[in-house]
């Protein structure tokens, strides 16, 4: 009852008529789930910085004090608490901050720093280091506290008396508002990546039931042919995540190059050290204390230069990659979410 | 085989008949399109079903062939209660049968021996014997020639031969018919008659809904006979109902 068949083409994959590609085109969905890829990379820079600031400001060492004396060499006032040693302003500061408990390091800013530190207003290199010493200026000491530690609220009056004029600089007031407003930047970017990442669900969802709808006498077809849902929820899933992941590769890749320049811009706040900075001190030096640790510390070198790849901060060096995953993941598992639920109505 | 009990479908009832009924008016959802049918097939056996049109034969193929699930009453299944059966059983059942429907279903954008080989690949059948087996099909059946082409190229009577190929390519233990020789003319029709029977004399039970009555008076066999949702004659039990 047969001849030998001619056999047409063999199909690479079998032609099971769902015809995805025309059910879901391949523009729309993945240019809006770009766009949205975009939007949840700044919310992740968002997060990222502001982690990197409030751990910055939080992170072990604790907080910071700039203790400003002027006049240092000038006699103390006598009969204060350092006693009959103390001669000079700056040794009785010394010697008293020398007995406080809670201060994990106590550092003299030496004529370098400060001349690094003032660089910016004064202007010039090295050669401008006499002119300063010509200049009435005050000593600075950096300390550093004890995580938890903080000062005894008498210490500047008792400081003030013995050298008048020094100015206890408390850092603990700056950091503890500089972390709730980092914390309040995290949670504003937690929800900015809460809300793309639901309307790109949405989108994906819509962009499923028209596909479905689209080819949906192919789908009754194949059901009644016995296809189960897995199989079908499991072709439409491959194609919207596969079609997510691509508008994700796009969003991240557009990403990058803002989200270099943005980091680059950030650099001084989250790293201290500018990545090209040789003089490490920028002008908001004097009023972010917590930018002075750096200051004579490790100036910044060691980053490869050029690369932008290298601005970006490690966590959103990690970050976005995951960001196409994440979309990817979100369309499959949206779609076979909206395509099970759609064939529950078939018995 | 097949065991319906004081069957009946009502249309506009949900999750039953998805879509379309959003269309019809409120007399047209309460209408019960099947109403207290009974009846059984054994395994191998061949029948008619008969009725003018709208009586229900396409109503009943589609609870048969799991289409639609009763509004109430007992269906059973290959000895499987339909309606308590989970949603993966009833993939099961449907590999189990062939249907050709009235409005054929052949999916435009695949070529006929796509079509044909659609049962197969779903049930994962190898490729080599996909090819196989439908190609020997088609050949069988008159379309060895035009495998490649869409449904659209063929003509009306090539469409129904293609939906057949399709429903008997798995020789499927039961197959259901509607109306399977509508646009063929009588040769044809006879000639796909005959691979039908030769289907059920393999041991397939087939149910062809027809009103063709030459093909009832050539090809003797008990009859179901329908008549505005009710089953009226059962030609197995010799048994009328008002
Ligand atoms: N999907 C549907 N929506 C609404 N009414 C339907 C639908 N299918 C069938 N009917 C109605 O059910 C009755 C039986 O139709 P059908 O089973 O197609 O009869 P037959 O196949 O015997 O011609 C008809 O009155 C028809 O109008
Ligand atoms: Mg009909």
């Amino acid at each position: 009852m047969s001849e030998a068949p001619r056999l047409p083409r063999a199909p690479s994959r079998p032609a099971d008529g769902l015809g995805l590609r025309r059910a879901i085109p391949d523009r729309m969905l993945p240019s809006v789930v770009a766009a949205m890829a975009f939007l949840a990379a700044l919310a992740l820079a968002g997060a990222v910085g502001a982690h990197a600031l409030a751990t910055r400001w939080s992170g072990g060492a604790g907080a910071i004090v700039i203790v400003q004396v002027p006049e240092p060499l000038a006699a103390a006032t006598p009969g204060a608490a350092g006693g009959a040693a103390a001669g000079t302003r700056i040794d009785a500061v010394q010697a008293t901050l020398a007995g406080m408990p809670g201060i994990a390091s106590r550092h003299l800013l030496d004529a370098r720093e400060l001349d690094q530190l003032l660089q910016p207003w004064l202007g010039g290199h090295g050669g401008a280091h006499a002119d300063l010493l010509a200049l009435p200026l005050p000593a600075v000491v950096q300390l550093r506290l004890q995580s938890g530690a903080s000062l005894p609220p008498a210490l500047p009056d008792a400081l003030d008396r013995q050298a008048p004029g020094t100015l206890v600089e408390d850092s603990a007031a700056w950091s503890d508002r500089l972390l709730a407003l980092t914390y309040s930047l995290q949670a504003c970017a937690g929800l900015a990546l809460l809300t793309v990442a639901a309307v790109a669900g949405w989108v994906v969802a819509l962009a499923t039931r028209a596909g479905i709808v689209r080819r949906r006498g192919a789908i009754e077809l194949v059901h009644s042919l016995g296809a189960t849902d897995s199989y079908v929820a499991q072709r439409f899933a491959r194609r919207t995540g596969f079609l997510a992941l691509v508008g994700g590769i796009i969003g991240a890749l557009v990403a990058l190059p803002v989200l270099a320049q943005l980091s680059r811009l950030a650099a001084p706040f989250s790293t201290g050290a500018a990545a090209g900075g040789a003089a490490g001190a920028t002008p908001l030096a004097g009023t972010l204390p917590g930018v002075l640790v750096q200051v004579g510390g490790g100036g910044g070198g060691g980053l490869l230069p050029g690369l932008m790849l290298d601005a970006l901060p490690l966590p959103l060096l990690v970050a976005l990659p995951s960001l196409p995953l994440a979309t990817g993941l979100i369309g499959w598992l949206t779609a076979q979410a909206t395509v099970r639920a759609w064939l529950r109505r078939l018995p | 085989m097949i065991r319906l009990s004081d069957v009946s479908l009502r249309i506009g009832n949900g999750p039953n008949w998805p879509g379309r009924t959003r269309f019809l008016g409120r007399a047209a959802q309460r209408r019960e399109v099947l109403q207290g049918v009974s009846f059984t097939v054994p395994a191998g056996a061949f029948r008619w079903l008969l009725g003018a049109s709208g009586a229900g034969k396409s109503s009943l193929l589609r609870v048969l062939q799991l289409g639609a699930m009763p509004t109430t009453g007992e269906f059973e299944l290959f000895g499987t209660s339909v309606q308590r059966a989970p949603r993966r059983q009833l993939v099961r059942l449907r590999r189990r049968m062939g249907v050709v429907f009235q409005d054929l279903r052949l999916l435009p954008e695949l070529s006929v021996f796509d079509n044909v080989a659609l049962p197969m690949r779903l049930a994962q059948i190898a490729e080599p014997r996909v090819q196989a087996e439908v190609s020997e099909m088609l050949n069988w059946i008159g379309l060895g020639r035009r495998l490649l082409a869409r449904p659209g190229e063929l003509s009306g009577g090539e469409q129904q031969r293609a939906a057949i190929a399709r429903a008997v390519v798995l020789r499927p233990p039961l197959l259901l018919a509607d109306e399977p020789t509508g646009s063929l003319d009588a040769p044809q029709a006879l000639r796909l008659m005959e691979l039908l029977m030769e289907l059920n004399q393999l041991g397939s039970t087939v149910i062809v809904a027809t009103h063709n009555d030459h093909l009832v008076r050539h090809f003797q066999a008990p009859s179901l006979r329908l008549d505005r949702g009710r089953l009226v004659e059962d030609g197995a039990r010799a048994v009328l109902v008002p």
